[in-house]
């Protein structure tokens, strides 16, 4: 409780330079087509910000730039270093989408490990604190009895939270969850939310791209929305489109006022989904 | 067991025992990152490194080494820059290497008889040098895949996320590619130039099979490789033929054994597996489910709060209504 209220009263004097993630004008054009067009942010440590925005939108991609995954023009600065200068990336914890991953026979455990390469010397056996941090890892997302599974024989959830696993086993301060929230069960939700809730009250910045909030809505300070690539303005209602299949239960979940102040520009309630729409 | 003691013998074994390790070693990677077949393309490469020794008169092994790590860099810094126009850039690359091998061999006067010695392999024309190249390009080989596994298991298996954690993964593709070339290379007189691929893939697949875990299934690979490189080579002895055929063949037929053995160890885990975390599978419906559970179906059955789950592919699931849930 202490952790997270000095980290909001922190996030609150913080100037550009102490910003977790800074775009300013960030351009990307794959083969061609424009896919994130003049895209400025700013997300202040200890933030939990979702992207949102449409299949198409540019949000993956948004989320790739960020990372140097994709060539951009405009700048990107991760702690307020250049992206083409940032070493520091034991901070970064990535959660790709879950269908890029290769693996025949590698075990749940053997994933988890790879986070622990960004601190880790080449030809070097794991330490004890290599491991320990992998086993916690697992455990965190409650598939410590799986460690030894295939990867490929898990479920799309369980799948997703080894995928989850390995960033937590990084240690960074800063997660860029894309997705994590496809294709994986409510009960998988609600425990990666579980994990994210965790993970912000040690202080951590998160940011997620998503389709929904979700699960995630109680957690989330700020929305960032996209649309055909360009970041629209705050107030900007994002189309949740006919989710009421996945809606139906959000009744019973706890809507906490207290966000530290952040605005949030998503639709708060999700019955208004439809109603409280505009698109412009 | 009088093969034991010539020489030539003993130096093919000793280089079958290397090839046996390196190319399952480096193939586990190629597999893993769906370029099973970059090892033949390799193969076919390094025989116009052959064909130029032949031609210049100079030791084929380390010409055919640095034509093949060349070619492997290029075609991996193609691949990175997204310009290998699909697989018909690789495959000029190759056919072409292949057909240029042949030629210069014919400029040098050389009949196709002294080729398929390295393209097959070969018993009798192994040197005390390229056994000695042999033995020293082996254990870089494995000293490098062993010592650097966990990193080039994370580029292979997410490259993404590899960038995302800071590792150097251009400098580990390329090292990648350039094992497979020396592996290639290193293999010509033993399982030969064209075949061996099969010994890069084979016993990964067979392994695969075996056992779970990616470094487990490494070294599972290297011992069925190294006991298809050694035996195929004793028995080419006796057959009277070239080893390389041999070897591919015994490892196809490990494979083949592979089969039932990994359905037999499936039946067994399905007994000792460990069970989904109750709270997370409250109410979850399977997806399609063709199969009806029922008494004696095969699958093996828990009672419990009076149901009956059935438990199959790590999932234990349970009548409810039309369908079964996940327990």
């Amino acid at each position: 409780m202490n952790g997270e209220s000095t980290t909001l009263a922190d996030a609150a004097v913080v100037t550009t330079a102490d910003a977790a993630v800074t775009a300013t004008s960030v351009d990307v054009v794959l083969n061609g087509v424009p896919i994130v067009r003049e895209a400025s942010l700013e997300i202040r440590p200890g933030e939990m910000v979702a992207i949102l925005g449409n299949n198409g939108s540019g949000k993956t991609t948004l989320m790739r730039a960020l990372l140097g995954l994709v060539p951009h023009r405009g700048r990107i600065a991760l702690f307020g270093t250049d992206l083409d200068d940032f070493r520091d990336w034991r901070r970064v914890g990535y959660v790709p989408q879950r269908g890029g991953i290769l693996v025949q026979q590698a075990t749940a455990r053997e994933v988890v490990a790879s986070g622990r390469l960004s601190r880790r010397r080449a030809f070097l056996p794991a330490s004890a604190a290599d491991r320990r941090a992998v086993d916690d890892a697992l455990a965190e997302v409650g598939l410590a009895e799986r460690a030894r599974y295939p990867f490929v024989r898990l479920s799309g959830g369980q799948q997703q939270r080894v995928l989850i696993a390995r960033a937590l086993a990084t240690g960074a301060d800063l997660m860029l969850w894309d997705e994590p929230l496809a294709g994986v069960d409510r009960n998988t939700q609600e425990l990666l939310a579980g994990v994210a809730g965790r993970l912000k009250a040690r202080g951590a910045t998160i940011v997620m791209v998503l389709h929904e909030l979700g699960c995630f809505r109680p957690l989330i300070d700020r929305s960032i929305v996209l649309a055909d690539g360009r970041v629209m303005p705050p107030g900007y209602s994002h189309h949740e489109h006919d989710h009421d299949d996945h809606d139906h239960d959000h009744e019973g979940h706890d809507h906490r006022a207290a966000h530290g102040g952040h605005e949030i520009d998503e639709v708060e309630r999700p019955h208004t989904t439809r109603t409280g729409l505009e698109v412009g | 067991m009088d093969w034991l003691s010539l020489a030539f013998m003993q130096r093919a074994l000793i280089a079958a025992l290397i090839t046996g390790l390196t190319a399952p070693a480096i193939g586990t990677f190629l597999v893993q990152r769906r370029l099973s077949l970059l090892g033949d393309g390799l193969g076919h490469l390094a025989v116009a490194g052959v064909g130029l020794a032949l031609l210049t008169g100079v030791t084929p092994l380390p010409v055919a080494v640095a034509i093949c790590i060349a070619g492997s860099v290029a075609i991996e810094l193609l691949r990175e820059s997204g310009r290998a126009s699909g697989d018909v850039g690789l495959a000029i690359l190759f056919y072409g290497g292949l057909s240029a091998g042949l030629l210069l061999a014919g400029l040098a006067g050389q009949g196709t008889g002294t080729l398929s010695g390295y393209l097959f392999g070969s018993l009798l024309v192994m040197t005390g040098q390229d056994l000695l190249y042999i033995t020293i390009l082996g254990v870089v080989i494995v000293a490098v895949a062993i010592g650097l596994l966990p990193q080039l298991f994370a580029v292979s298996a997410d490259e993404p996320f590899a960038r995302s954690i800071g590792l150097p993964v251009r400098l580990l593709n390329i090292v990648v590619v350039s094992l497979a070339a020396i592996t290639v290379t290193v293999s010509m007189r033993t399982v030969g130039l064209l075949l061996v691929s099969a010994l890069m893939v084979v016993p990964v697949a067979t392994s695969n099979h075996l056992v779970i875990g990616f470094r487990r299934g490494l070294f599972a690979a290297m011992g069925l490789g190294a006991l298809a490189a050694t035996s195929g080579t004793v028995g080419s002895y006796y057959l009277n033929t070239a080893p390389g055929p041999l070897i591919v063949v015994i490892a196809i037929t490990l494979f083949a054994i592979s089969w039932p053995v990994s359905r037999a160890l499936e039946r067994r885990t399905r007994r000792v597996v460990e069970l989904p975390d109750e709270a997370l599978l409250a109410h979850q419906p399977t997806e399609v489910h063709p199969h009806v559970h029922q008494e004696n179906c095969g699958h093996l059955a828990v009672q419990h709060a009076g149901h009956t789950d059935y438990v199959h592919d790590g999932h234990r699931h349970a009548a409810h209504e039309d369908h079964y849930d996940e327990h």
